[in-house]
């Protein structure tokens, strides 16, 4: 059961805005389910089930606490997923808006070091908790992309935008890591 | 029927894309657009690698994201609610 702990802290900072609180939430969560866990009907899957009652608890406190953010600021500010400066211009004769500095392929011995694992724990540290929690349940957890937005309660395209700006911002991270 | 072809994409507009091509969310059309840009494009290839390689080492992640207070807080919990 703890190796859901992170992800529901993360999922709580999205909602309340404040780490100390999330982390009660999340503990709230655990006694909610451990109490209630004969009345689990198996409609949804478990961790469905789990993350529903996370947020339904998240919210509830958020307003309570009169901290919840609007709607329109869970998505965030728009940002190229790549340096515009990156690309051809739009009128170039024969590539187009095509790389003028292209991405290389990252080498594989470094890609797996202790250091590398750092520098992606860092990217993700630093997204708005909106991604975070997106980007934590698809990629970290492994959720399918509609639990992911079912356990958020968001839309799928939502849920797809933010996964975008997440994964976009950690791989801009890790080249500017591992070819500065 | 060259008139109907559909419009190249441009390295700028796969980058916009990638995580729907990803998520399998992408209309037929532009899956088949994205796919023929790639062929011919060591760049792309190498961007789409690297979100590869982001996802996995994401995913790598998993194990080792609980901290050991977090772990003690919650189990104590646990184990508080037993005796209650």
């Amino acid at each position: 059961m703890d190796r859901y702990e992170g992800s529901l802290v993360r999922i709580a900072m999205m909602y309340v805005g404040d780490r100390v609180v999330a982390e009660e939430v999340a503990q709230e969560t655990w006694l909610a389910v451990l109490k209630g866990i004969d009345r689990f009907e198996g409609r949804s899957s478990l961790k469905t089930w789990l993350f529903r009652i996370l947020t339904n608890r998240a919210k509830t406190r958020a307003e309570r606490e009169r901290r919840q953010l609007p709607l329109s600021a869970l998505l965030g500010d728009e940002e190229p997923e790549v340096a515009l400066d990156r690309f051809l211009p739009p009128d170039h004769p024969e590539r187009p808006l095509g790389w003028a500095a292209p991405p290389r392929a990252w080498p594989e011995e470094r890609l797996l070091s202790h250091e590398t694992t750092e520098a992606l724990r860092r990217a993700i540290a630093e997204l708005p908790p909106a991604q975070q929690a997106v980007i934590g349940l698809r990629d970290v957890e492994g959720f399918a992309p509609e639990e992911v937005a079912d356990a958020l309660g968001i839309t799928p395209g939502n849920e797809r935008v933010l996964l975008h700006r997440a994964r976009s911002h950690v791989r801009a991270a890790l080249e500017e890591y591992l070819e500065p | 029927m060259i008139g109907l072809r559909a419009p190249r994409m441009s390295c700028r507009e796969l980058v916009t894309l990638v995580t729907e091509y990803l998520e399998g969310s992408l209309a037929a059309r532009d899956r088949r657009r994205f796919e023929r840009h790639i062929r011919g494009c060591d760049g792309c290839t190498a961007y789409l690698e690297q979100m590869r390689d982001t996802i996995r080492l994401a995913g790598s992640l998993r194990e080792s994201d609980v901290s050991p207070q977090a772990r003690r807080e919650l189990l104590a919990a646990f184990r508080d609610w037993k005796q209650s």
